[in-house]
């Protein structure tokens, strides 16, 4: 067929639109030379703001696995009303805008918010604070593992878990020796996909957090705050470094990706 | 089998508690430590000021968690729970918005130098050269001329461009009215309102416009950070008062107000008028004449025919009835909050 | 395969559930419907009905001020351009990848993936070093709605591929091969055979790509420029009027925002539904 055109307008898009920006984080980078960047990395802000960045995702991230299982098992295996709304809603995040997230929190938890008074009454601080940070983003990588999950869990039938039964296994064991690591690969998917989402996480959190240096910044807030400051090295050195972590993340995504001519 | 899955989930647990214990911990390692929420500007100079002071007594010991932004948006911030000992904002009139949510004194204007920590005036920032030979307020309104100022409703720093604006009009004996009319003309040559007095400079530096209305302090610091700006001082400019206030929720007044004296001594003043502020202390500003010229049509926005902030906020920025809604309509620009 | 054969009715036939199965079943919905209430539900309860506080009348006077109209109409006019662009180079992509062989052609298609695994604030950053005011290659775009254009046009490129991609490995190249055979031109194949085939899957990446562009901010925030009328998009708009306090008018546009997302998600799905229906028949 027409290969070459076809080849050259898609590798050419890729190039303009992908390859060409990500090229520009490695050598921006280095345009001051090593010292400057290696300056604007140690900054214990910057170190920081690397931990918050690791801590969030840490949370969120085994909770919303634990949730995409669970909820996974409850859409395919356990036929109820409201599973099609069930599944509409974990879907939800996918279409919200992460702006609106960090503005339905501040709606929630903000001093003239539903929740608001309980919470400064108990002194417990959650907006421009970690906790509404850690919230904002399960929000916005909620759906990635149970995504992955429910079609596998389709695919799989129930033919081995019955027979697990049949043989006198309780509903635990079940699970734990037949249906997970049934589903073991796709829950490793959803896993990189959702860590990904929660490294790259900016617009919920800017709106939540206060930027408060040292204490409620993000990796990658500080770019941003870097920008604006008029502190390019920095901003190009902590993006250096989550450009690296993205790659990584893109390996493992292409290591664990279900195979597309298996699922056929 | 059971019990393996318990324990991995406690260790688990276990592990994310030490994590979340141990963000705590270094937060709460010192045995003292302040909450700053400033405007962006002064983040270099405010950390000089801090590492200065942790080098004397009072000071010893005591660490920071400092927030910079928009003077505006770190005031609100503040309303809404922000944690904060002392504020050091762009205007009186963000204090105040605090002094209306109950979170700092309403007598904050009456300490030492008026509450003000350092001053600035309001500069126009011209492309290389001069090319429009921009001078004074009359020629920001030529034809063609492309002016650049944030947008009002969300920063305190174009507040203060519009009453200078305004005031330089009164000081060359205009009336209230023509003064008025003025704003609304150089309003017509606004390109573009950003949201905060940084973005408006970052846009400017993009090479939008051909005078961004700002303060010298911005227009110095630009500079220290290797950006090339040049400025102009109009004959006719506005005194930048910026304040600095302990906050009702501090639990450490005293710390804070050690700070805040430290601030208005020598070596703190020294330090701002290092960094592109005017210090406040008269002493200090002698030295310095050479780098921070006075002008003979300097006013304050405590002058008769401004009035202060809650006047100016009456008159010119209220969101349904002040001037600037009318004229932000008249020319299709943007609405407030 | 597993699961495809038709299981015939289980060795011990009907029995009464355990009850721990029947309690773990109880568990895991609650815990379903719990954890979805207290993070998805509630904050957009929360939204919707702090749009509606001041009243409908207050609500529409909000979301149609000129400045919301203009932010929302860019938004959503970007958002549509973008995902036409994608829906045509995502199908080429798609289809260089399955039917074409080449050089890189396995790091080609990993990399597709970069815009989802990279935060979109790094997007932003590097799209500014390469198309503004510093570009290497001269091509200074920052501050206008190209700007926008391109930085959607990144974070939206692995919808329409990754959605094609499957469908394209599993068609049936028999029914080509026969049309070719009879003398159909490559394109009348392509638009009869393979298009049909694969446009369920163009319209899921579509759906998706709009509902993700049309929201975006963090690859947007630092090249449009942010200026009101010309490069704001609604995300902004939304950002900076929580930022000026003004909550009830940030969850209007808000509102409308996710209301817009919805009603594309919506009109997908049925077109899809229609679009796939003779299939079923």
């Amino acid at each position: 067929m027409r290969r070459y055109p076809l080849r050259v307008i898609a590798l050419g898009y890729l190039l303009l639109v992908l390859l060409g920006p990500l090229a520009m984080i490695f050598w921006r980078s280095f345009d001051e030379g090593l010292g400057p960047l290696w300056t604007s990395l140690s900054d214990p802000n910057t170190v920081h703001a690397f931990t918050l960045t690791l801590i969030v995702a840490a949370i969120a991230v085994p909770l919303n696995t634990i949730f995409g299982v669970v909820c996974a098992l409850a859409i395919v295996r356990r036929r109820f009303p409201g599973a099609g709304l069930v599944n509409a809603i974990v879907d939800l995040p996918l279409a919200v805008s992460p702006v609106v997230v960090g503005l339905s929190l501040f709606l929630l938890y903000g001093r003239t918010g539903w929740f608001g008074h309980w919470f400064q009454a108990h002194g417990i601080q959650i907006l421009f604070a970690p906790p509404s940070m850690v919230i904002a983003t399960v929000f916005v990588s909620l759906p990635f593992v149970a995504r992955e999950v429910v079609p596998t869990l389709r695919e799989l039938g129930t033919e081995q878990e019955q027979a697990a039964r049949t043989l006198g296994a309780n509903g635990w064991t079940t699970f734990w020796r037949i249906t997970l690591p049934s589903i073991r690969w796709a829950v490793i998917y959803g896993v990189v996909l959702t860590t990904a989402r929660c490294l790259g996480e900016y617009g919920a959190v800017a709106v939540v957090s206060g930027r408060v240096e040292g204490q409620t910044e993000t990796a990658t807030l500080r770019v941003q705050d870097a920008y604006e400051n008029f502190d390019l090295a920095g901003a190009y050195g902590i993006s250096l470094v989550l450009a690296v972590l993205s790659v990584v993340v893109l390996i493992a995504m292409t290591c664990f990706k279900p195979n597309q001519e298996e699922r056929a | 089998m059971l019990m393996n899955k318990a324990k991995k989930l406690t260790y688990a647990a276990a592990v994310l508690l030490a994590l979340a214990l141990a963000t705590g911990a270094t937060a709460a390692s010192h045995s003292t430590s302040l909450s700053l929420v400033a405007y962006s500007t002064p983040k270099t100079v405010l950390g000089k000021i801090i590492q200065a002071w942790q080098k004397t007594p009072d000071g010893s010991g005591v660490s920071f968690n400092q927030s910079y932004g928009a003077s505006t948006d770190q005031a609100r911030a503040v309303a809404n729970g922000l944690k904060a000992d002392l504020v050091f904002l762009s205007t009186g009139d963000d204090v105040n918005l605090l002094v209306d949510a109950g979170l700092v004194n309403s007598n904050w204007s009456h300490q030492s130098y008026d509450g003000i920590a350092a001053d600035t005036v309001v500069v126009f920032a011209v492309r290389n050269g001069n090319p429009k030979h921009i001078k004074g307020w009359a020629d920001l309104i030529k034809p063609g001329v492309q002016v650049l100022t944030p947008n009002p409703f969300s920063s305190g720093s174009a507040k203060w461009n519009i009453l200078a604006a305004y005031g330089a009009e009164r000081r060359l004996g205009k009336s209230d009215a023509q003064a008025t009319a003025y704003v609304k003309s150089l309003f017509r040559h606004v390109v573009s309102q950003d949201s905060s007095g940084r973005n408006a400079t970052n846009t400017f530096l993009a090479g939008k416009g051909d005078v961004l209305i700002t303060y010298e302090s911005e227009a110095i610091n630009s500079r220290l950070s290797g950006q090339d700006i040049q400025y102009v001082i109009p004959r006719q400019s506005m005194l930048i008062e910026l304040p600095i206030a302990v906050t009702k929720t501090s639990s450490n007044t005293a710390k804070v107000n050690q700070f805040i004296r430290y601030v208005k001594g020598d070596t703190a003043q020294n330090l701002f008028a290092q960094y592109g502020f005017r210090p406040v202390v008269k002493s200090v500003l002698a030295k310095y004449a050479n780098k921070y010229p006075a002008r003979p049509g300097i006013f304050k926005v405590d002058d008769s025919y401004i009035g202060g902030w809650r006047n100016a906020d009456k008159v010119w920025f209220d969101p349904n009835k002040g001037r600037m809604v009318q004229i932000e309509r008249a020319i299709g620009g943007p609405s407030g909050g | 395969m597993a699961g495809e054969t038709a299981f015939a009715a289980p060795l011990t036939g009907r029995r009464a559930r355990p009850s721990s199965e029947g309690a773990a079943a109880a568990l895991s919905l609650g815990f379903t419907t719990a954890f979805l209430s207290i993070v998805v539900v509630l904050p957009i309860a929360a939204l919707v009905w702090a749009s509606r506080a001041d009243g409908l009348q207050q609500f529409w006077s909000v979301a149609t001020q000129p400045e919301a109209v203009a932010a929302l109409e860019l938004s959503v006019g970007a958002a549509l351009l973008v995902t036409l662009v994608n829906a045509v180079v995502g199908t080429i992509t798609a289809w260089v990848l399955v039917r074409d062989d080449f050089h890189g052609k396995s790091f080609v298609n990993a990399v597709i993936d970069l815009p989802f695994a990279l935060p979109t604030i790094v997007a932003g950053l590097t799209l500014l070093a390469l198309y503004g005011p510093k570009s290497p290659v001269g091509v200074n775009v920052a501050f206008t709605r190209t700007a926008i254009l391109l930085a959607l046009l990144f974070v939206t490129l692995p919808f329409v591929v990754r959605t094609v991609q499957p469908v394209l490995l599993e068609l049936d190249r028999e029914a080509e091969a026969a049309a070719r055979s009879l003398g159909a031109s490559e394109l009348r194949v392509f638009r009869s055979i393979v298009l049909p085939n694969i446009l369920p899957g163009i319209l899921s990446g579509v759906a998706l790509g709009f509902a993700r562009a049309v929201g975006e901010i963090g690859a947007v925030v630092l090249i449009s420029g942010n200026l009101p009328y010309r490069t704001e998009v609604a995300s902004v708009f939304v950002f900076n009027h929580i930022q000026s306090g003004d909550q009830s008018g940030a969850a209007a546009v808000a509102v409308v925002l996710l209301l817009i997302s919805f009603a594309m998600l919506l009109t997908i799905g049925g077109v899809r539904f229609g679009v796939t229906r003779h299939e079923r028949a």
